[in-house]
């Protein structure tokens, strides 16, 4: 099974002390071992299992302000260290940058608190087997539904970074996921939908005849869309996608955009971003949660964050390097962000899709229509006409679009936030935006 | 004799007794090995930001009976971790019987030499061409923002043991250059791409000062983005442009007629061979074969030569891309389309070089007889629905159409379509077929391999941009 912490020392020790030996002033270096085991099911039938066993080092030398880096996969010696021997030479002949450096020492995370993020419950294949064969009773019950997949992940990690500061820190993670995917037809045309979980314990994970039975009704609720006419209209984001606004906001107030200047928030620290009613939390020390973490990709302390407060801009998402250029402290965000979710809006769901005549209700984007330095936004598109507060008609083979500044400024959220991911929203609102149909 | 084994505690002889025994009861399978080396080095923001060189190598085992993949991998290439994945199949596949096909094809053809780029070009010349690209580039005038560039090299070797000690092997050399630049002017900014590689050494796309092109191209998609109005928003005709806009295919089209989609009925084609899926005009291909082109491939991941696989001719569906399992189950051969990332990840069926072949319209034809429409010249990324049929597809590059003339830039945009009816929607085939200059990468179910597209201009009657003026 999973490889314990003083076999994945060694190895970091090892490349940290080789490459000192030869040369480099300082050297970080993360040594990962994963255990995967994945079943998947289709129209319940076995369709595939796959296992997957893989090591991974990580290594960054540095000679004064020189820096590069090496990842294999190999951790035998021998090739370590002619890796090692490889990633000086590299080192030695690229050009120095003053900003390159390990993170200041005192800001380095001290002592590692138990999160909670790691279930030793070995999940066998039969097991996942007859999961899987309860998710798709459920998902196949309509004779509308021709097809399903499901699968179930089990995951174990365990991890250990070091630098040659003298940090060393590492801990075991575990993740369990299942999800299931349901295609339906009708008159010879067919739809798709899903559902999924995916929790850091065997026990929080949902009831397989939940997945079967969510991913099945969504994809018979899609048959029959129609194609709508070109307009403005308020737009409502569900749950599955609202996040992705945040992963966005994301992406803007990376110290990387910022310093590049390649940002459309570039400058707008300390103003008003989002309406006053809006706050945005990023929260590493949730238990169990998803994308916590004590320490980031370089070691350094994480705490929670306030990345909006009463719609403004309060915090961007820094690391080292780019911590340098900007001239602020690493604040524990390389490799970006943790459990980040808007604080709950106060509408209930129904309210919000009450509170106009007409909405266009959106279930699913496809494309990567968003641009962080402009912030112009246009997706593909699909979901459902609402109409006096009623979901009415599938809509689909549309677009949206807008531009990120003036939707963020036009956010209206619900009150039905739920913890399912690492990036959480609840039900929001954009009100206007433009859909281009027929 | 495989070159695998070599400092490992196992020789070719003892594995391929365990994959022949592994195997005995099953369909299809074989053990792929592969030894992978690769490179980045990223300037950025006027410094070298990043020099990282990866090295990967490993096993992925796979036994295939009736419909189920039993698949394990690691990178410890060893007796006991063979015994491991071989009791792990077998544990999955105990209560299937089934009989293992030999036949695989074989071939003489190579489409690209044996080559490494990393090594074929010394790191100072590389982090040299690099600095030249910023001052290049910055040397055009304060409106120039930001440049990135970078180099991305790498050289895989595959190995794939079949049930009977048969050994088939590949070395892939495979090279990107990127050019990305972002320009400001009147508070307004806007970025270009460019890039250009395939399979061979880098030298062999920059050399001449060659790299200037790619530098001026991505220069002069920013420039011209810097002028651009909103763009209209609704449906109207189209003409694309030669070259990489045949993404257009690769989504609309390319995935929905994978093996795989239409063997489990979920794509939106699946009921659709032998009839007439586009408008006459139109014949794509999808070939594997294109000397040293990025999605060219010897043979395949599971071993299969690769060939010229035609999808639809004069408008008729006529093949599927196939890999083995697919091809078996639905009763026919595999057209060598039968890909993975990497040793981590199982056989599918994928495209290699995408391509709509010439017509006889002229690009000026085509802009002329349009009214009211858009002119798309460079796109982004792309993305399908399978089972809907719904796919899109951003413009990077893209310009108005008013009254058969060419107008004013416009944003970037969306357009989404529907699969099955889009070629149908084809009305002129233009005579000006140009492959792109080698930078697209694949993805599906979370793999990502390189592939290659091309197409002549074309006219479509009726699309929906998703812009954002009414």
């Amino acid at each position: 099974m999973i490889r314990d912490q003083e076999f994945l020392k060694d190895i970091a020790s090892y490349c940290i002390e080789n490459s000192k030996k030869l040369g480099a002033t300082d050297v970080g270096v993360k040594v990962i071992h994963s255990v995967s085991e994945n079943v998947s099911f289709r129209n319940k039938k076995l369709d595939e299992s796959n296992r997957a066993d893989s090591f991974a080092v990580n290594l960054t030398t540095y000679i004064e302000k020189k820096k590069s880096s090496i990842n294999s996969s190999d951790l035998s010696k021998s090739n370590l260290e002619k890796l090692i021997e490889r990633c000086i030479d590299a080192t030695k002949i690229t050009p120095s940058d003053e900003n390159n450096s390990l993170p200041d020492k005192d800001l380095m995370s001290k002592e590692i608190r138990d999160l909670n993020l790691y279930d030793e419950t070995h999940y066998p294949n039969d097991k996942k087997i007859e999961f899987l064969k309860k998710v798709e009773e459920t998902a196949s019950t309509d004779e509308k539904i021709v097809n399903t997949e499901a699968g179930f992940t089990e995951n174990k990690n365990n991890f250990i970074l070091a630098n040659s500061n003298g940090f060393l820190g590492g801990y075991k993670t575990s993740n369990f996921s299942s999800s299931c995917v349901a295609v339906s037809k009708i008159n010879g045309a067919m739809e798709r939908d899903y559902e999924f979980g995916s929790t850091r314990f065997l026990e929080d994970m949902m009831e397989p005849e939940e997945i079967g039975k969510i991913a099945a009704d969504k994809a018979i609720k899609k048959l029959g869309p129609k194609k709508i006419k070109s307009e403005r209209i308020g737009v409502i984001f569900d749950k599955r996608i609202s996040k992705g606004i945040l992963s966005t906001l994301a992406s803007a107030i990376s110290a990387s955009a910022i310093a590049r200047g390649t940002s459309f928030l570039k400058d707008q620290i300390n103003s008003e971003v989002f309406p006053n009613s809006i706050n945005i939390i990023d929260d590493p020390k949730i238990e169990k949660g998803l994308g916590s973490q004590n320490f980031d990709s370089e070691g350094v302390e994480t705490n929670s964050l306030k990345l909006v407060e009463n719609g403004i801009l309060k915090n961007y998402l820094i690391d080292t390097y780019y911590g340098k250029k900007l001239n602020l402290k690493s604040n524990g965000r390389s490799g970006g962000t943790t459990n980040l979710y808007f604080e709950n809006g106060t509408l209930s769901f129904k309210d919000l899709l009450n509170s106009e005549k007409k909405f266009l209700y959106i279930t699913e984007t496809i494309g990567h229509g968003g641009n962080i330095i402009t912030g112009d936004y246009s997706v593909g598109a699909s979901g459902f006409m609402v109409e006096d507060g009623e979901l009415t008609y599938p809509v689909s083979e549309i677009t949206i679009a807008g531009n990120f500044k003036e939707m963020f400024k036009n956010i209206t959220l619900a009150n039905d936030l739920e913890m399912k991911y690492s990036t959480n929203a609840p039900t929001l609102l954009i009100n206007q935006m433009t859909v281009a149909g027929k | 004799m495989s070159n695998f084994f070599k400092e490992t505690d196992i020789d070719t002889s003892q594995a391929e007794a365990i994959v022949t025994e592994t195997l005995k009861n099953c369909d299809d399978g074989e053990l792929y090995l592969e030894n992978h080396k690769s490179e980045s080095i990223v300037l950025d923001d006027n410094k070298i930001k990043s020099s990282t060189y990866n090295s990967d190598q490993g096993y992925g085992f796979r036994a295939v009976t009736g419909e189920v993949v039993a698949y394990s991998h690691s990178n410890d290439i060893s007796k006991e971790s063979l015994r491991k994945s071989s009791d792990n199949l077998k544990d999955t596949l105990k209560s299937k019987k089934g009989t293992y096909n030999h036949e695989i094809p074989k071939t003489n053809s190579k489409y690209y030499e044996n080559i490494n780029p990393i090594e074929s070009k010394t790191f100072d010349s590389k982090i040299d061409l690099l600095k030249s690209v910023n001052s290049y580039l910055r040397s055009k005038g304060s409106i120039v923002n930001q440049v990135t560039a970078n180099f991305l090299g790498e050289h895989k070797s595959i190995e794939i043991i079949r049930s009977d000690n048969q050994i088939l092997k590949d070395d892939r050399p495979l090279v990107r250059f990127n050019v990305s630049v972002v320009l400001e002017k009147d508070g307004k900014k806007e970025t270009g791409v460019y890039g250009v590689g395939g399979r061979q050494s880098y030298d062999d796309y920059l050399k001449d000062g060659s790299w200037k092109d790619v530098c001026d191209e991505a220069f002069r998609i920013a420039n011209v983005n810097l002028e651009s109005k909103p763009a209209p928003a609704g449906e109207m005709k189209v003409v694309l442009g030669p070259g990489w806009p045949a993404i257009l295919i690769h989504e609309a089209i390319g995935h929905g007629l994978e093996g795989d989609f239409n063997r489990k009925k979920t794509s939106a084609f699946h009921s659709l061979m032998g009839q007439q899926v586009a408008s006459e005009g139109v014949t794509i291909v999808d070939d594997g074969t294109l000397h040293q082109r990025r999605g060219s491939l010897t043979i395949d991941d599971e071993g299969t030569p690769t060939e010229n696989t035609v999808l639809i001719e004069n408008g008729i569906l006529k093949n599927y891309m196939q890999d083995r399992l697919n091809a078996r189950l639905m009763g026919t051969k595999s057209t060598g389309s039968g890909r993975r990332e990497s040793y981590k990840h199982v056989v599918l069926p994928r495209m290699r070089n995408t391509m709509m072949l010439s017509g006889k319209y002229s690009q000026d034809e085509m802009i002329s007889s349009v009214d009211k429409g858009i002119f798309a010249v460079s796109f982004g990324g792309g993305q399908v629905d399978i089972t809907s049929g719904k796919f899109v597809f951003n413009c990077t590059e893209a310009y108005e159409i008013n009254n058969g003339k060419i107008g004013s830039p416009i944003k970037g945009a969306t357009l989404i379509g529907d699969g099955p009816s889009i070629l149908k929607e084809v009305s002129l085939v233009g005579n000006d077929m140009k492959l792109d200059p080698g930078i697209g990468t694949c993805g599906k179910a979370g793999q990502g391999v390189p592939v290659g597209v091309a197409q002549p201009s074309i006219l479509i009657n009726k699309m929906t941009v998703g812009g954002t003026k009414l």
